[in-house]
């Protein structure tokens, strides 16, 4: 028999004090660390490390980090330590659900673990939403737009139910949804003098949804929806299809999707057909790849992108600490990404810190109950749904080769509007 | 669709599916060869697409005149072509030469477990979103006769016919090109070694060769590339191959032109989303009827395959 090192070959009575011996120091060692670690809870993300939305994902991350550092990770009696996990493979370049569901299951299976922030798509969110429903374990994301993931009666059959199989709400979102978005970007189109509109989106649960937001109040606001058609996002071009668009006369294209889902190719082919129509995207466009991909100089002021909440360029640079301190360590100014990443941290570590235990239901309860006075976009608090109170959308045009603040439209301007027709 | 529309969908058509055709090429000469679907192929066109993007961005930073853009981008062509036929014939040489006489499943399982290694090639090379292709060009439509016409798809088929030509003047006039022709009679265990195996290198080149001028073109038409590219654009010369007849390499090209056309016209009657499923309408009706493609041969008439 060969000889093993941690096993000596030695008589029968030896092995066994030998095996008493590393069971219980193996065991005393993991109880030791348990004692010693009691104050430490663990809060994690979930977020795209690979692909087109690794850049978002990474503004996100560094929100986080820089809410962590601002308390000193701490949060009241704990020691804060923070995971950044990655729910994509390389070789699709996005999320997976396979990656997603090991997250949550990892989350939920580590009893230090008070907090997951995540998703950035709603795709994801949806597969890990009920698995950490059963576990009462917090969940806040900064990203997720998709309406049926809190809304009764504007999702799919049966949302948003079927992500609270514990009947408890565990889930908590910084951005406004598409409800909001999709609607006040047909308010400004309508406001720009924009009669008729070509709809287009990338078939995704994301794009589907607010492009056909935007097309019901399109409708509700009297202008013309020339067409609503879904994309192939793995088609190379769509010259094509941009025949068809242009033959139409719009005076507004409407793209409900993001850069991963060919939203800058669409626009490049867009461009390239001569068309002069304005060019209106979702969020999920108003990126870096978004510009790289369609071009930006040929985009220059005539492409205009919604994003959920107010735009950081809103807030002074040099005046709010939070940007100080953001450019400080990382020299630029913070995205919305990071901004609502920020406050997504934010709210988890009040919560861990007012409960003072690690009670995953106290915790979650805790963050239904915020009151976020000192905000980096203002006051806001979670409404009986898990959505944030926030109700405001800011509207970017492209300019010298970026997204430059435009405007806010917020429901206050819906209610003017719906008043005064 | 009006006439004019139609026209346009037309020439769209004829651009992509020139390229296409290239690639299917690429395919049925290695099938033609060793019997091996390539599925790694669209994956070395897809690099060869991000050499041509590194040497473009490179020489061409700003538009220039259409005679000195013309002569970039066929220098473009050629390196990306060598570079994607050497590529061809390691992963061959490497990869498929010590599976000719296994199992006919060990090599196709290869052939994907390529892909997905040269995906995450270029992934590493190029990054995960759309890179944008440089504009060639200083004008981008020039007027023609009454017609407007992009310069873009001008330059793709002054990429696309001269290799095209070779082709011709290789199989028709050559001894090689006749030998190369005639090696599908061999089988995949003659075919490791002596004048056969020469044969099997030097259709690994051409095949790659194309692929690389291929993704010249595809670069310039699509005018943004990415890492995934390949798979769909395998996909589709894949099936111009099989519409066109596996093996027969005017079939390949012949069948690329109906896949470009069939695609554009599909997108612009139906929309986006329909494409791939149109396109592979078609050839399931037509295989029904003709099971060997346009050009090939069939079994039962004493064909080769």
């Amino acid at each position: 028999m060969r000889r093993i090192w941690f096993y000596p070959q030695k008589p029968a009575s030896f092995r066994l004090i030998w095996s008493i011996v590393v069971c219980l120091t193996i065991g005393l060692n993991s109880f030791g660390c348990q004692k010693i670690e009691s104050n430490r809870v663990c809060l994690v993300s979930s977020l795209p490390r690979t692909g087109v939305s690794r850049q978002v994902s990474d503004e996100v991350v560094r929100g986080i980090r820089l809410a962590i550092d601002e308390v000193k990770e701490k949060a009241g009696r704990f020691t804060l330590e923070y995971r950044d996990l990655d729910n994509s493979a390389a070789a699709s370049g996005r999320w997976t659900s396979e990656g997603e569901a090991a997250n949550a299951r990892m989350a939920v299976q580590d009893p230090d673990v008070m907090a997951y922030i995540g998703t950035l798509n709603s795709g994801a969110a949806r597969v890990s939403m009920p698995i950490l429903n059963y576990a009462d374990l917090l969940m806040v994301s900064p990203a997720n737009t998709a309406v049926g993931l809190t809304k009764p009666g504007l999702g799919l059959p049966g949302e948003p139910n079927v992500y609270r199989p514990s009947g408890r709400l565990n889930y908590i979102r910084v951005v406004p949804a598409d409800d909001l978005q999709g609607p006040l970007a047909a308010d400004w189109a309508f406001e720009r003098g924009v009669r008729r509109v070509f709809v287009i989106d990338d078939a995704g649960v994301y794009g589907r949804g607010v492009a056909s937001l935007f097309a019901d109040r399109c409708r509700e606001q009297g202008m013309t929806v020339l067409d609503h058609v879904s994309i192939d996002p793995q088609a190379a071009e769509f010259k094509s299809f941009v025949g068809s668009v242009m033959s139409a006369d719009p005076d507004l294209i409407y793209f409900g999707g993001s850069a991963r889902t060919k939203g800058g190719q669409l626009a490049r082919d867009l461009v390239s057909a001569e068309s002069e129509a304005i060019l209106l995207v979702s969020d999920g466009c108003r990126t870096e790849a978004f510009l790289e991909a369609a071009g930006a100089a040929s985009l220059e002021g005539r492409c205009f992108a919604t994003s959920a909440g107010l735009s950081p360029q809103q807030a002074d640079c040099d005046e709010k600490l939070l940007f100080l301190r953001y450019r400080q360590k990382y020299g630029t100014c913070p995205s919305n990404g990071a901004i609502h990443g920020y406050e997504a941290a934010r709210l988890v570590i009040r919560a861990i810190a007012d409960v003072g235990q690690k009670d995953r239901r106290a915790i979650v309860e805790s963050a239904f109950a915020s009151q976020v006075d000192d905000g980096v976009l203002g006051q806001w608090s979670i409404d009986a749904n898990g959505d944030t109170t926030l109700q405001e959308v800011s509207v970017s045009v492209v300019r010298d080769g970026k997204f430059v603040h435009e405007e806010v439209m917020s429901t206050a301007d819906i209610g003017k509007k719906d008043g005064s027709r | 669709m009006d006439v004019a529309s139609f026209l346009e969908q037309c020439g769209i058509g004829i651009t992509s599916g020139g390229f296409l055709g290239l690639i299917a090429v690429g395919y049925t000469l290695v099938y033609g060869t060793v019997g091996l679907i390539h599925f790694a192929h669209g994956d070395v066109v897809m690099l060869g697409g991000c050499l041509s993007l590194a040497i473009l961005s490179f020489l061409v930073p700003l538009p220039v005149d259409p005679l000195t853009g013309c002569l970039v981008v066929v220098l473009a062509a050629t390196c990306s072509g060598l570079f994607c036929g050497c590529l061809n014939v390691c992963i061959d040489q490497f990869v498929y030469r010590p599976l000719r006489n296994a199992p006919p499943l060990s090599p196709l399982v290869s052939t994907i477990g390529v892909s997905f290694v040269l995906m995450n090639v270029g992934l590493i090379w190029i990054g995960p979103t759309d890179r944008a292709f440089p504009e060639i060009f200083l004008e981008s439509t020039r007027s023609v006769g009454g017609f407007s016409i992009a310069m873009a798809d001008l330059l793709v088929l002054v990429i696309i016919v001269p290799p095209v030509l070779c082709l011709y003047l290789l199989f028709r006039q050559t001894r090689f090109g006749r030998s190369l022709r005639s090696i599908a009679a061999i089988t995949r265990a003659t075919a490791r070694s002596g004048e056969a195996g020469k044969l099997v290198i030097a259709a690994f080149f051409i095949s790659g060769f194309l692929g690389g001028v291929a993704s010249v073109a595809a670069g310039v038409h699509a005018t943004t590339i990415n890492y995934q590219m390949g798979h769909q654009m395998g996909l589709y010369a894949l099936t111009a191959a099989v519409l066109g007849g596996i093996g027969s390499v005017p079939g390949a090209l012949v069948g690329g032109l109906i896949v470009g056309l069939i695609r554009a016209i599909s997108v612009a009657l139906l929309g986006p989303r329909w494409a791939i499923a149109s396109v592979f309408l078609v050839l399931i009706i037509f295989l029904a009827f003709r099971p060997q493609g346009i050009f090939g041969k069939s079994k039962t008439r004493g064909g080769q395959r």
